[in-house]
């Protein structure tokens, strides 16, 4: 291996479309929600683009990317427009798709993302709406190896948002946070589901290099089929390598389309620019213009909840590590619990903050990565885990106790006071009882009171342990050891 | 009576139904006896629906039993195959539709139907209402019942004449361009294009989609009040609907015409127009002003000379895209003898259209594409936008504009069919009022040599009443809708 001759750049831009979660599709009033459904059983006129039929805008939808852009910080066009996108394929049923070309509704935005400490903003170029296009199905046939495409319309006609980022990214990783941001931020905001391995968040990359202090870019590559974030960075991975590899052995870039093939962790050519299509947009003259003013994008505005930039600051000066609030607010769910719990404690406020992290972050996060359910459907409310917390705090029951109450709340549905009442598990705080069992567990372990009094004086934890266990943690450990002490004089 | 009930327009039928005089089942039958007796000569339907007529027939009767029946109730209809009818055939005379049958319905044809109306069959026309003979049809051409060996006009061919052979009382079309009003002057009835947005296109196999619009042919302008509104009005479902409340049309029928501000654009007094149709215009303004109007004949659209341009620029350029989903995947015609995918869809195409859609379809496909955008398309919505704003100065100070609707009466079979532009330039006098979007109707004004002379009656957007009004007021002073052909 010679070493590298030159340093590059490498410039990453991401184009994303991501479904919106409407109850009907972006241009008929058919259900957009068609998982699990059978294949074309979500159809209607409209969306099958039979002679005849005409679009009408969802104005959900239209709220939704408005939405969208003031959370990315764009500008709202106060005047914009659908165009027809025109290309022949099977998937698309009217043989043009419903799109925006020059007056998209959002459009210079930015979004902030950090790496390895260093804040960034990532230019958005624009937000605009489209159509989803119909699913193909390649098969083969068993009996005469010979391939055939079924056709699925259900997807057919769901409104879908195409966000256009600048050529701002400099490394995979930095794509790859710029996604995890987005994706935060358009569930945040309830859009869509964003999720990529379902398939409505679709992600294509442009990456080009170019040496370091160039004034211009080098030629473009684009890359798709990438269905992970991880694909995702690999694929970005892998391309620079390919292209500083071929820029160093002198050969030039081919502006083109590569597609990411997550078996052989490569991307391959799929056409180059020559082969590009003229998709002769015009203004789609079966629909109106839109327009927004002011009070529509205050009306908009006013249903934004706080973002998890706003809010990660705000856990911050609660007194949280900057883990606790950002792993807080990775979703809108977990930090929403985290909230509720913390505002049912009856505790100092920073007490509070504290107590109900160290839950949301622990058992409860624990329930949700066990059981593959988002922190909104746990069966246990934000105020019965408050009430459990304060058991705890004010020394009703241990921490071990407190984690088996947990447990039992989660199964059987009872609150923590009741659970605590009815298996007796309210602390042993001393007494006869306590000093019962210390007795007993003495006169068990002659071993290790022998070691104790030949001045071992870590046999005394073995005998906490045992104290612990016949009171089922309901002993603060603290006191058994106290009283141990006392015992073995 | 009873024998010769099809002679009857509508609105006589309408009155004949409401007392008791026939039946809609007597009148209907006495409408498919005529179909039986001309249809073999004129041509009229691609689709005939006797069945369904009767038994529509019989609902409508039950209608006037129950005191339910409304003007329409009853009243054997053409509807131009290019009006999505749920169940029945639709082509747009097309062979690539040959075999579609629709699982829904147009608005208009729902409102119809709500109406009471019998449909008696689909009306040939130009294939995708691309064209102004009805010779581009997939389903042989239409004939003139003035004389059969001349062309009925189009693309609303087999509307118009099948009201003008009596083979409907009235009947729907459809005008891009002027493929409502040409026809029905060269077949001697009335037609009219309401402004763009007054008829909802849910439903319509669509052409160019932004000059699009359903409209009436009739024998008279009762019968064209009478249809519009019961098709006109707000629907939901197509965007561009204008959503204002239709006025009561019937109600602007038998005014005077007193001091009617009339405009007559030079433009449309060309070189080479048919001497009989220049006499017959002129007449018809003289007559306009003998019911009291005043008549302007120093009116300028300088203008008018592009629209013909821009029209053949925009409507290919949609119809170009309109035409895209023709593909043979999902229905229709389709080839599938082909050893790709590619091929199949292409050759589909291919052997599915005809040759003037072919044409259009690459003039549109051309008009659009990258590096010519700016120069054909954009260049032409920007004349639109002139030809739109010169009609709206012109509307300051006209309440209605006439001019003669072709500059020619029906011509030969044949005789244009291999001249793209001759026959184009048949629409020259509907095509400013398309482009601009405004309503515009066109009625007999008399003969040349035999054959019928259309008027035309253009309006501001939305005041189909006062076109109504006027043409109504004319068509007292020259009666023609007693006048049919002999067949």
């Amino acid at each position: 291996m010679t070493a590298v001759a030159t340093a590059y750049e490498t410039i990453i831009g991401l184009e994303v479309h991501t479904q919106l979660t409407t109850r009907s599709k972006m241009f008929c009033a058919c259900s957009a929600d068609y998982s699990g459904a059978g294949p074309n059983t979500h159809v209607c006129p409209v969306c099958l683009g039979l002679p005849g039929v005409l679009p009408v805008i969802n104005e959900r939808a239209i709220e939704s990317i408005v939405m969208t852009g003031l959370a990315l910080n764009c500008q709202i066009a106060p005047f914009s427009k659908f165009d027809r996108k025109n290309y022949p394929y099977p998937d698309l049923m009217k043989g043009y798709q419903i799109s925006q070309y020059d007056l998209p509704v959002c459009h210079d935005g930015w979004l902030e993302i950090t790496v390895g400490g260093e804040h960034k903003r990532v230019g958005i170029t624009r937000v605009h709406m489209e159509e989803d296009t119909a699913r193909l199905l390649h098969r083969v046939d068993a009996s005469t190896g010979e391939g055939y495409t079924l056709v699925d319309v259900n997807r057919s006609g769901t409104p879908l948002m195409e966000i256009v980022s600048e050529p701002d990214m400099r490394t995979p990783a930095e794509a790859r946070e710029y996604l995890v941001r987005l994706r935060q931020i358009l569930r945040y905001i309830g859009v869509s589901r964003a999720n990529m391995e379902e398939g409505n968040f679709r992600c294509d990359a442009n990456v080009s290099l170019r040496p370091v202090d160039a004034p211009e870019y080098g030629a473009k590559v684009e890359i798709k089929n990438m269905n992970s974030f991880r694909a995702v960075h690999d694929a970005l991975a892998f391309e620079v390598e390919r292209q500083a590899r071929l820029l160093n052995a002198g050969e030039r870039i081919v502006q083109e389309t590569r597609g990411w093939v997550d078996e052989s962790q490569e991307t391959v050519s799929q056409r180059t620019k020559e082969e590009a299509s003229d998709y002769r947009y015009f203004p789609e003259p079966d629909l109106p213009p839109m327009r927004f003013n002011e009070a529509y994008l205050e009306r908009i505005r006013e249903r934004i909840p706080e973002l998890p930039e706003a809010r990660y600051r705000r856990f911050l000066e609660l007194g949280l590590s900057d883990y606790e609030a950002s792993t807080l607010t990775e979703s809108r769910d977990r930090a929403d619990y985290y909230e509720a719990v913390m505002h049912a404690l009856n505790v100092d406020r920073q007490r509070a903050a504290k107590l109900a992290a160290n839950w949301t972050l622990g058992s409860v996060a624990e329930w949700a990565n066990a059981t593959g359910n988002d922190v909104a459907s746990i069966p246990v409310s934000a105020e019965r885990l408050a009430e459990l917390i304060q058991l705890a705090e004010d020394g009703t029951i241990t921490g071990t106790v407190a984690k088996q109450v947990f447990d039992t709340m989660l199964e059987s549905g009872r609150g923590a006071r009741d659970i605590v009442e009815a298996d007796g598990l309210a602390q042993v705080s001393g007494g006869d009882e306590l000093t019962e069992i210390v007795r007993k567990v003495i006169s068990e372990n002659e071993k290790a009171v022998g070691d104790y009094r030949a001045g071992k004086e870590s046999a005394v934890k073995f005998l906490v342990g045992q104290v612990m266990k016949a009171t089922r943690g309901r002993a603060n450990p603290q006191v058994v050891q106290e009283l141990l002490v006392e015992e073995l004089g | 009576m009873t024998a010769e009930l099809w002679r009857l327009t509508a609105h006589e039928a309408h009155e004949g139904l409401r007392d008791r005089q026939f039946t809609s089942v007597e009148l209907t039958e006495s409408v498919l006896a005529r179909i039986k007796s001309v249809e073999p000569r004129v041509n009229a339907f691609i689709t005939q629906t006797a069945e369904l007529a009767i038994e529509q027939a019989k609902e409508a009767d039950a209608k006037y039993e129950a005191g339910a029946a409304t003007p329409l109730t009853g009243i054997p209809v053409g509807v131009k195959d290019l009006i999505v009818t749920k169940g029945v055939r639709t082509t747009a005379g097309s062979k690539i539709l040959e075999n579609f049958v629709p699982p829904y319905d147009s608005h208009v044809y729902e409102q119809l139907r709500r109406a009471g109306a019998v449909m008696v069959g689909k009306t040939n026309m130009d294939e995708f209402a691309m064209g102004s003979s009805t010779e581009h049809s997939a389903f042989g051409s239409t004939r003139n019942p003035w004389d059969l060996d001349l062309v009925p006009g189009g693309s609303s061919g087999g509307s118009a004449a099948a009201v003008a052979a009596g083979e409907c009382l009235v009947a729907l079309g459809s005008d891009t361009g002027g493929s409502i009003r040409q026809p029905a002057s060269l077949c001697g009835v009335a037609g009219m294009d309401p402004t763009y947005g007054r008829v909802s296109r849910y439903g319509i196999v669509a052409f160019g989609s932004s000059l699009d619009q359903v409209g009436p042919i009739g024998r008279d302008v009762e019968d064209l009040a009478t249809m519009l509104d019961c098709i006109g009005g707000h629907d939901e479902r197509d965007s561009t609907s204008n959503p204002e409340p239709m006025p009561d049309l019937r109600h602007y029928l038998g005014r005077e015409i007193e001091g009617l501000r009339v405009g007559v654009p030079k433009e449309y007094f060309m070189q080479g127009m048919e001497p009989g149709v220049t006499t017959r215009i002129t007449e018809t303004l003289a007559l306009l002003e003998d019911l009291g109007a005043v008549v302007d004949r120093e009116l300028s659209l300088p203008s008018t000379e592009h629209a013909l341009a821009v029209y053949y620029l925009i409507a290919p350029s949609e119809a170009s895209a309109n035409l895209a989903r023709y593909d043979g995947v999902k229905y229709g015609y389709s080839y599938q003898d082909g050893s790709s995918m590619w091929e199949n869809m292409e050759t589909t195409r291919g052997h599915g259209f005809g040759p003037e859609v072919k044409r259009r379809i690459m003039i549109g496909t051309y008009a659009l594409s990258a590096g010519y955008y700016d120069a054909y398309y954009k260049k032409a919505q920007q004349v639109r936008t002139l030809i739109h704003q010169e009609f709206q100065e012109a509307f300051k100070r006209y309440d209605v504009l006439v001019t003669p609707t072709t500059p020619n009466v029906a011509f030969p079979v044949g005789a244009k069919l291999d001249d793209p532009y001759q026959m184009y330039l048949n629409d020259i006098h509907t095509l400013p009022a398309a482009v601009a979007g405004l309503p515009a109707l066109s009625i007999p004004c008399g003969d040349s040599d035999g054959l019928p002379v259309g008027v035309q009656l253009i309006g501001d957007f939305f005041q189909e009443g006062k076109v109504l009004q006027a043409a109504h007021a004319l068509e007292r002073g020259m009666p023609w809708a007693n006048r049919l052909p002999q067949l």
